[in-house]
């Protein structure tokens, strides 16, 4: 199972934070400090897979991220997931962001945030892998947009564009 | 009133903001509009304020106030808010909220909604963070929708099932009948999350298990579906890196391999595939090595025959010299689940994990010392070690303990020879010394005991080490007690395993007095040291005045402090002290040979404690009754020492107020003037006791402090008694001595905190 997926640029500011597993704000956030502290040491060149901080279950979670510019894609899984699984999930939620937003930066993450989770909601539902065809994902997405488009359209609220 | 601005603009608002006050002023400002909007029940605008309210949680603010606003949202008609309403639910409610109960509803009906992503809202939601009594409200729905044929749906049907089995278990039967023909489906996405819903029932009820095993058969069936994607060649579908979606692949192995412990029909009707699986896969990219490493995990768990067993543990090896850290990493891990069973086949690839322990990377060095011990064994312990100690002497510091500990249990159990085993011992001793774990002390002392035949050579060794550093405690406290022990065969110079040092008494004695005074011993050192010194006293027996006299003027400077520090923390080797100066019976502590004049040694000792436990007083009886220690040890406690020279250094008055007193009096510790040893006098003049009394103390950088216990926590009230703790402080700079004190206290039943500073030491106390 999945406990949470974290993203946080280079200097620890979260981009999207989304837990699977009940903490109270407080703790949310200090896990991602934690978490940011932990990933923010290593270096470019050793393994992907770290123990998780102590906040988030210690050593029997795993920490498995990936860099990409500047930005940090955590995801903070138990023993029942693969961790060569995981980072290629890693890999097709970053691909399927940047069919969704045209290169994607972090800019994008920023200002599109609530996209980014609905997105995710695609892939990963309760802390499981749901769908890992980025085609299918990305189907779906345009799908539930092009309603939302159509209800502003409709009824003449403002601009779905939040 | 104005419409509420758009969340980009708030993003970018926010993003001007250069402090954190500035940005927390800015959302404070947001947060008062959006909660008046939401006061207005807004319509048009709800969706817009959560969406920013979403965004600042996400940044760390507090945002409750915004829970019911989700509901409405979730309740509206509006795709648009239904949507964030329910990602709102998502990220800001949780079941300890009572709130949640009242979304029950709303799914329900959005759960039979015609639009199929309404639904797939519901069901996310549900899955995500439904209670229990939700769960089991709504377990009938999600049932249904398991049984549709929307592939959209039913995959998101099939995790929301996972979840309601997580939080209501009796609920699992009800899922039965639904996910028979869930494998049958063609959509991939259904397909996984299927596999995913039979592990999870498969995990939780051996019933259920014992069911898909016999009665359904599962594994033929999930053994098809693997071969149709191994086979079934380039499908763009579901292509990744040219394998045909490894995802499934994976979580297939894994119900495999849960379907396949521990049974032998399961596990032989699996072989070919798992053995077609190991032997055709593309390893150049990590999804092949992903598959890979499943299919092994497999194999390793199941009952599978021995020559696939190999294949297995040959693909771990080769892993092992893979290029990419992330590979080798998961080679180690799984090496090491599996050393136990098969240990053998583990062993071929030892000299690739014994590399690995040179490896930059920190997890992978990790993995590599642990299997690394797992590996040790009678016939490789000699190769074995010299690698792991080369490893001790480079590795991190948080390695170090743990490195420690490894050797030493290896070294016990695999030990060819005694030398060897104290060999190692002192290796570890001096390269690693001060992370060997505290109860390796005393284990090691054990060994060494045990070891009579090697008693000269270990203390030769043991003394020329301290001879090079006495920084390492542990190291110095092992070699103290053997000088203690066995010193005269250290001076005799009788060692035969190597070249006999030259060693006068005086040397030694200089050695553990240098131990004494270096500001680098722990008390528990100058513990040991000084009970060394106190043995030697007796074995020793050349000149035993000239002896005795030095003796004497260590234990006088130092053997107050060394007492004191007894008395918290060396009980027994104090009462074995008593026992020394107990008179003219000796008890013997020593078990070799005996003093040959221990009545005069015994009545000097005496006389020299005599002096310290009356400060002015008339000198006690030689013989005194070993049945006063706590008399002679607590006298010392509380009263002013070395009276002679503290007269020079007049007390001071560091703290007083609310009606606590604090008195600092002062020693000079000889012969190092660089230390002033400082006690303090803590009275109370209330008519309450000041209780859990801690006193603390800080000191600029050039210093170095050290606290010792304090005789006790509680301030008796109107002066009926005071708490004195002693500090040490070193001032090799020679600077005006100035201390920030913190004082915790209960009184009156009430907490008491207070710091100060202590500026008006008199110059004696630091020139």
């Amino acid at each position: 199972m999945i406990k949470a997926i974290l993203i946080f640029n280079n200097h620890g500011k979260p981009r999207l934070s989304k837990f699977y597993e009940h903490y109270n704000e407080d703790t949310e956030q200090q896990i991602i400090r934690e978490t940011f502290h932990l990933v923010s040491k290593r270096d470019e060149n050793v393994c992907n897979f770290l123990e998780g901080g102590m906040l988030i279950g210690g050593s029997e979670n795993r920490l498995i991220y990936r860099h990409y510019a500047t930005l940090y894609f955590v995801f903070c899984v138990d023993s029942s997931e693969s961790e060569l699984g995981i980072l290629d999930l890693i890999q097709v939620f970053v691909e399927t962001l940047d069919k969704c937003f045209e290169n994607v930066c972090e800019l994008d993450l920023i200002f599109h945030v609530d996209k980014v989770h609905n997105i995710l909601a695609e892939m990963v539902m309760g802390g499981m892998v749901l769908e890992t065809n980025m085609n299918e994902i990305i189907i779906q997405v345009d799908a539930q947009n092009k309603m939302e488009k159509s209800e502003t359209f409709i009824f003449q609220s403002p601009r779905q564009d939040r | 009133m104005p419409a509420p601005i758009r969340l980009r603009e708030l993003i970018r608002t926010i993003r001007t903001a250069r402090t954190q006050a500035e940005e927390r002023e800015m959302i404070q400002k947001e947060c008062a509009a959006i909660r008046s909007s939401f006061r207005e029940e807004d319509n048009t605008y709800r969706c817009r304020n959560v969406a920013k309210l979403l965004y600042m949680h996400m940044l760390g603010y507090p945002a409750h106030f915004g829970q019911l606003e989700c509901l409405k949202l979730i309740a509206s008609q509006k795709f648009t808010d239904k949507r964030i309403g329910y990602l709102g639910a998502m990220l800001l409610l949780d079941e300890r909220q009572d709130v949640h109960l009242l979304m029950t509803n709303c799914i329900k009906n959005d759960l039979n909604h015609s639009t199929q992503y309404v639904q797939g809202l519901a069901l996310c939601t549900l899955g995500c963070m439904g209670s229990s009594e939700m769960c089991r409200d709504l377990a009938g729905e999600v049932e249904k929708l398991l049984k549709t044929s929307n592939s959209y749906l039913r995959k998101k049907a099939a995790l929301c099932a996972v979840h309601v089995i997580r939080k209501v278990p009796e609920l699992m039967e009800m899922f039965l009948p639904a996910t028979k023909n869930l494998l049958s489906e063609k959509n991939h996405g259904v397909l996984h999350t299927s596999v995913v819903l039979l592990t999870e029932m498969c995990e939780r009820s051996p019933d259920m298990l014992l069911h898909f095993r016999k009665v359904w058969i599962l594994v033929p069936q999930l053994v098809r579906i693997l071969k149709n994607l191994i086979m079934s060649g380039y499908s763009p579908e579901h292509d990744v890196s040219g394998i045909s979606d490894p995802f499934l692949q994976v979580r297939i192995l894994r119900l495999l391999r849960i379907l396949g412990r521990s049974d032998d029909d399961s596990s032989e009707a699996m072989n070919d595939i798992l053995a077609q699986v190991a032997t055709n896969t593309e390893t150049s990219k990590n999804v092949g090595n992903a598959i890979l490493y499943e299919t092994v995990l497999t194999i390793m768990d199941i009952k599978s025959e021995s020559g696939l067993r190999v294949l297995a543990i040959n693909i771990l090896g080769r892993f092992l010299l893979n290029n990419d850290k992330n590979i080798r990493y998961v080679a180690l891990t799984s090496l090491l689940k599996t050393v136990q069973t098969d240990h053998n086949a583990v062993q071929r690839h030892r000299s690739t994990i014994v590399d690995c322990l040179k490896d930059l990377d920190v997890s992978i060095k990790r993995r590599a010392m642990e299997l690394s011990f797992a590996l040790v064994n009678g016939n490789n312990i000699r190769g074995m070690m010299k690698e792991l100690l080369y490893f001790l002497d480079s590795c991190d510091p948080e390695f170090k303990a743990d490195c420690a500990s490894g050797v030493f249990l290896a070294a016990e159990k695999y030990a060819p020879s005694k030398r060897w085993h104290i060999d190692t011992i002192m290796r570890v001793l001096t390269t690693a010394g001060s992370y060997v774990r505290d109860d390796s002390v005393p284990n090691l002392i054990q060994l060494i005991t045990n070891s009579v035949e090697m008693h000269a050579y270990t203390v030769q060794r043991l003394y020329k080490a301290l001879l090079d550093d006495i920084s390492q405690q542990p190291l110095v406290q092992v070699s103290s007690w053997c000088i203690g022990e066995y010193g005269d065969l250290l001076v005799s110079g009788q060692c035969e395993e190597e070249e006999p040092i030259q060693v006068t008494e005086d040397e030694v004695l200089d050695v553990l007095e240098g131990l004494l005074v270096s500001n680098l011993s722990t008390p528990v050192t100058r513990g040991y040291s000084l009970t060394a010194i106190m043995k030697l006293s007796t074995r020793f027996s050349s000149v035993c005045l000239k002896i005795s006299s030095r003796i004497k003027k260590v234990v006088s400077i130092y053997g107050s402090i060394c007492l004191k520090m007894y008395s918290q923390a060396c009980l027994t080797r104090a009462n074995d002290l008593l026992d020394l100066l107990g008179g003219n019976d000796v008890v013997p502590v020593i078990q070799t040979t005996l003093p040959t004049k221990p009545a005069s040694a015994g009545g000097e000792l005496l006389d020299l404690l005599g002096d310290l436990s009356l400060s002015g007083g008339p000198a006690p009886a030689p013989s005194v009754p070993v049945s006063q220690p706590p008399f002679l040890l607590d006298g010392l406690s509380s009263q002013p020492l070395f009276n002679d020279i503290s007269a020079a250094i007049p007390p001071m008055t560091a703290y007083s107020k609310n009606g606590l007193k604090i008195e600092f009096t002062f020693e000079r510790a000889n012969p190092n003037p660089n230390i002033a040893v400082i006690t303090i006098h803590a009275t109370n003049t209330t008519e309450d006791d000041m209780t859990e009394f801690v006193f603390q103390a800080a000191v600029p950088k050039t210093f170095q402090l050290q606290l010792l216990s304090p005789s006790s926590n509680i301030v008796p009230a109107l002066n009926h008694g005071s708490v004195t703790q002693v500090i040490r402080v070193l001032n090799p700079q020679k600077q005006q001595l100035r201390m920030r004190v913190k004082l915790t206290y209960t009184h009156k039943g009430s907490p008491v905190q207070d710091l100060a500073e202590v500026n008006n030491f008199p110059p004696q106390s630091w020139q």
